[in-house]
């Protein structure tokens, strides 16, 4: 008993350790993008493209997190923020610190925009923000760009659900 | 005939249908005021051989990141027939930092040289279908009222770093215009922030 305190403590220590340093923001490429548009799962992907200083991306990232607790199951969110490198630590992860995003959070370091952009939809205007949810498993994707209402997320999801 | 294209056109703002203007399309003029209270148009200016028209804003992050290199683009373009005009699309009731009296305070603490111009109804960034700011439609004019959208998109490819920018669109466009030469990327996208519309 006494001897099993010690590795207990440790392991509560690291476990509240990863709560606070959680969520870590990833910087990425697009390669790590592409790996979620075509990855082989069978949870429904929901990639949504934010940035700190973006309003109306900030007012629908509600709506990700409550999909996030109502739905992590069958769903994967990934919040892949545009936000310049440079501001990563000064900016972004203290804003999903802030608010206790629980969904992944990419930050996508890829500047020649028009490399990019077509590959992800080539609806896609480059405004943001902007929703992709794909059907790995039928191959369906739904795009959808500018801001959400409450209750649109659940629906694309449950469309391509089917 | 005329009139009929009129009429086309006035169908197609008014019930903000279509997916704007391409390139290779006739460029739709319009008289909008400028930050010094003068209406400015397309036709108005005698001297230009085209306009670079940039639809932007004092609000958007991008917008702001790029005001320096709109600033270097009129300064080396305007000599050559090619001045900037720059259209600020948002709503002001959505977006109250895009007011045009925000606008003329921007304008003055920037020291901008090209016209700054409100499009209060909206109208012109529908018809010219632009999306995001800053948004870049390059002008060349045909004959006195008549000017051809040659090129739509971003001004360059680093939003971040102007001096890292390895592909300058706006200015490689004009340049081949200049020279007589064909325009070789006609179309890009950048990331940016969407247009604010009236509810």
């Amino acid at each position: 008993m006494h001897k099993s305190l010690p590795v207990f403590c440790c392991i509560a220590l690291l476990f509240t350790c990863n709560v606070i340093i959680s969520p870590a923001v990833r910087v990425v490429k697009f390669d790590a993008l592409e790996h979620l548009m075509t990855r082989n799962t069978e949870k429904i992907e929901v990639i949504n493209f934010w940035a700190t200083w973006c309003k109306p991306c900030i007012k629908e990232l509600p709506y990700f997190q409550d999909l996030q607790n109502q739905m992590a199951d069958r769903v994967n969110i990934t919040l892949i923020s545009l936000d310049f490198v440079d501001v990563l630590n000064e900016r972004v992860i203290p804003f999903v610190e802030r608010r206790q995003l629980t969904p992944e959070v990419l930050l996508l370091d890829e500047i020649d925009y028009n490399s990019w952009i077509d590959k992800v939809d080539p609806s896609w205007s480059g405004a943001i923000p902007a929703t992709l949810i794909i059907n790995h498993q039928t191959g369906e994707r739904k795009f959808h760009e500018g801001e959400l209402k409450q209750g649109d997320i659940q629906n694309m999801v449950k469309e391509l659900s089917n | 005939m005329i009139h009929l294209n009129a009429i086309l056109v006035l169908i197609t703002i008014s019930l903000g249908i279509g997916d704007g203007l391409k390139v290779g399309d006739q460029a739709m003029d319009f008289n909008l005021t400028n930050v010094d209270g003068n209406m400015v148009s397309l036709a108005g200016n005698q001297d230009a051989n085209g306009y670079i028209l940039i639809f932007t804003c004092n609000t958007c992050p991008y917008s702001v990141a790029y005001e320096d290199r709109i600033i270097a683009l009129h300064e080396k373009y305007a000599p050559k027939g090619y001045p900037v005009v720059a259209v600020q699309p948002n709503d002001a009731k959505r977006s109250p930092g895009d007011s045009f009296e925000r606008m003329q305070k921007r304008a003055k603490e920037k020291g901008f040289t090209f016209p700054y111009l409100m499009d209060e109804t909206q109208e012109v960034t529908r018809t010219y279908g632009a999306t995001n700011t800053p948004h870049v439609f390059v002008l060349d004019r045909k004959s006195n009222d008549k000017f051809i959208i040659e090129y739509i998109g971003a001004i360059d490819n680093n939003s971040r770093n102007a001096a890292a920018a390895d592909k300058r669109y706006v200015e490689t466009a004009i340049d081949n215009l200049i020279q007589g030469n064909s325009i070789e990327t006609t179309k890009t996208k950048a990331i940016g922030c969407t247009i604010k519309w009236a509810s």
